[in-house]
């Protein structure tokens, strides 16, 4: 070797080392809170499959800082986001959960979309005893005490449109999913429930996800003729599937498909002339008529673009920096312990209404609505549940809901 | 019964969209022998392509896809003059590179149309679909197969009737012997990479009709792609063809029997135990070199 060569060679193992001793030594370093700062991390997919839902709860995420900043931010401090990418990768999501606790030493995280990306920080922050603010509805069945979760869970969302689905006179339901927790266990409690409420299930079919081929799962539709199709795809698959949906003759009047997540941002994916007239369950739709929303929709537009949307997760993930600033404020500091026990029964004015946490399972509470995908890419609601339902991870208060969990 | 005589049309159209993607792939890897990761990208600058078009004419889909062969055609001559000529002969290193290649484009993508989806309008008249003989056919998967055809054979009398292609047939079968006889081999190096490119960014525009368009839409083709040319055999028109048809009408029944999830495991153990039996693919280019 030359020596040229064995001096570059020698730089280039000593330099992440350096780096790394760099960021260790942080003398200023003590749970997030440093001088007039108050570091949080935001913890998304920015690239991958994923990346097309889960850049837009960033989005609302850094809104939230910002404002808050803007009135003064929270214990007299301003809010530093730290922002990582989680890149579709659920392992990436786990070690970079990690870097955030431990080297950036953030307050709390917000973060995460899949279940499995979710199943993947779960031990990381419930190890370090940090907190995670998890925005995306899900398939129940879980409680951490170490993640607060603001989406919904299945007796806010999963539930009431089964409710809404059988009072339409639907019988026949035939799933639709991406193949990983998520729509596998959604399915097991839309089976339980179907049991229970006479509803036939003429079949249940999984993808893989980034799927894009769905000509087969369509004609077997066709063939089953089911009244409903409940649609638990995620990501980009649900682009494929509507477009293909869309020729073989099966149309919302006779088939409307119910979606859970498919809201404002995916429906422009899709092309709204492709999936208007079907149906959506969420708890928010930028049409939701509230002063805290007007607010919301007119910021979120003046900072990222006119053409922007806001959705139901993306106003989840506005309200849990929301939560959260008001939790530490209550707590009046941003200690982890303190933080939680401040959390219970903290409520604010949201986009979609009041929305309360519950102290037990750190869920919130949350109005159901089902909405219709109109023309223009908006969504109507057709129907809300009478006010914010109590969340229920567990299932408990349905009987027929026993042996799931 | 319908169900199953519905599978038939569905076997070619999962076809139709193999052979379109990989179709390109033929003459870069196989013909080339450069395994370009990035062609995906080229599938996807295609896409991007019939995004920024639409709405200038009522017909924009159709001068999308001309434009779109041009543009990816000339980014993948950008590639190959600037970086692939300096690897020929490195196939693992060229690998390393266009997959790094891939994820500048992907990012590129992303920071210049966003990481959500972009929504490409569908000509009115590729709505809908007609049914004939209690068989459902819809336009969108007929217009693709009828493109598949076409590009078929625009390829095969390019390579066939066309000096240009006769001339890249002679550099891939032996390239000393060729650059003897006076054919200049860097300049149809970088034509054929054009044609593979373009070619890639056609299939780009057709599968706006039936897919997502956004910064991850060549990862979800290029393996495919991959499996159609080596199952088919280097470099050969008919085994793409062939390979296209087998792994469409294979993918559709066994998905139709199983699920998808099971079907795309099937498919990938046949084309293992069929690489067993014939590791060279379907056809192979009978030459005296020993490659």
């Amino acid at each position: 070797m030359r020596p040229r060569t064995l001096k570059r060679g020698l730089i280039a193992l000593l330099l992440p080392a350096l780096l790394a001793t760099a960021c260790v030594d942080d003398p200023s370093s003590n749970a997030g809170a440093s001088g007039d700062d108050i570091k949080v991390g935001i913890l998304h997919s920015l690239s991958g499959t994923m990346a097309i839902s889960e850049v837009t709860v960033r989005d609302a995420e850094l809104l939230a800082i910002e404002e808050i900043n803007a009135k003064g931010g929270v214990l007299g401090k301003k809010l530093v986001p730290v922002t990582e990418d989680g890149a579709s990768d659920w392992p990436t999501f786990a070690e970079k959960a990690q870097k955030l606790i431990s080297q950036d030493k953030v307050a709390t995280v917000f973060g995460g979309w899949t279940s499995a990306s979710r199943k993947a920080m779960l031990p990381v922050f419930e190890r370090n005893k940090a907190l995670l603010w998890y925005p995306v509805q899900y398939e129940g069945l879980e409680s951490s005490p170490y993640i607060f979760y603001t989406g919904a869970t299945t007796n806010q969302q999963i539930v009431p449109a089964l409710d809404y689905l059988a009072a339409q006179g639907k019988k026949k339901m035939f799933l639709v999913g991406s193949d990983y927790v998520f729509p596998r266990t959604a399915n097991k409690i839309i089976k339980a429930y179907a049991a229970a409420k006479g509803i036939e299930i003429a079949g249940e079919e999984y993808t893989p996800l980034g799927h894009t081929e769905y000509s087969t799962l369509v004609n077997k539709i066709a063939d089953a003729k089911p009244d409903a199709v409940f649609n638990t795809l995620n990501g980009d698959s649900n682009v494929a599937f509507f477009k293909q949906l869309r020729g073989s003759g099966i149309t919302p009047q006779t088939t409307p498909v119910v979606s859970v997540s498919v809201a404002e941002e995916e429906v422009k994916g899709i092309g709204p002339e492709n999936v208007a007239g079907h149906l959506v369950a969420w708890n928010y739709y930028q049409t939701t008529t509230t002063p805290a929303n007007d607010a919301f929709v007119k910021a979120f537009k003046a900072k990222y673009g006119a053409d922007k949307v806001t959705s139901d997760p993306m106003e989840a993930g506005y309200n849990a920096v929301y939560l959260w600033a008001a939790a530490v404020a209550k707590a009046g500091t941003v200690e982890v312990e303190a933080v939680k026990k401040a959390a219970g029964g903290i409520s604010i004015e949201a986009p979609e209404g009041t929305t309360t946490i519950d102290g037990e399972n750190q869920h919130v509470a949350k109005t159901a609505r089902i909405g219709l995908v109109q023309a223009d890419g908006q969504i109507k609601e057709v129907w809300s549940s009478p006010g914010p339902i109590k969340p229920d991870p567990y299932l408990k208060s349905y009987d027929w809901a026993g042996g799931l969990s | 019964m319908g169900a199953l005589a519905n599978q038939l049309p569905i076997g070619l159209s999962i076809a139709a969209v193999l052979l379109l993607i990989a179709l390109g792939l033929t003459f870069t890897f196989g013909q080339m022998g450069v395994i370009n990761m990035a062609h995906g990208e080229f599938i996807m600058a295609g896409a991007y392509t019939a995004y920024l078009l639409q709405g200038f004419t009522s017909q924009s889909f159709l001068i999308a896809l001309p434009v779109a062969f041009v543009v990816a055609g000339l980014m993948g001559l950008l590639l190959e003059w600037s970086l692939i000529r300096r690897f020929y002969g490195r196939p693992l290193d060229t690998l390393l590179l266009t997959w790094g290649v891939s994820l500048v484009l992907q990012q590129l993508a992303r920071d210049i149309f966003g990481a959500p989806n972009v929504q490409v309008t569908a000509p009115g008249w590729l709505v809908g679909g007609v049914d004939l003989l209690g068989v459902r056919l819809p336009y969108n998967r007929m217009f693709i197969i009828v493109l598949a055809v076409l590009c078929v054979v625009g390829v095969w009398v390019y390579l066939t009737k066309l000096p240009q292609g006769r001339r890249m047939r002679a550099v891939v079968q032996n390239r000393e012997l060729a650059g003897y006889s006076g054919i200049a081999t860097g300049r149809v190096d970088r034509f054929t990479f054009l044609l593979g490119s373009g070619l890639a960014g056609v299939a780009g525009v057709a599968l706006t009709l039936v897919g997502p368009v956004g910064p991850s839409l060549g990862t979800f083709y290029i393996v495919d792609a991959f499996l159609v040319v080596v199952a088919g055999g280097l470099g050969q028109l008919r085994g793409a063809v062939l390979a296209a048809l087998a792994l469409g009408f294979l993918n559709g029944y066994l998905e139709f029997w199983t699920d998808a999830s099971l079907a795309k495991v099937l498919v990938f153990v046949a084309i293992i135990a069929f690489l067993q039996v014939r590791p060279q693919g379907m056809f192979v280019l009978k030459g005296r070199t020993l490659v």
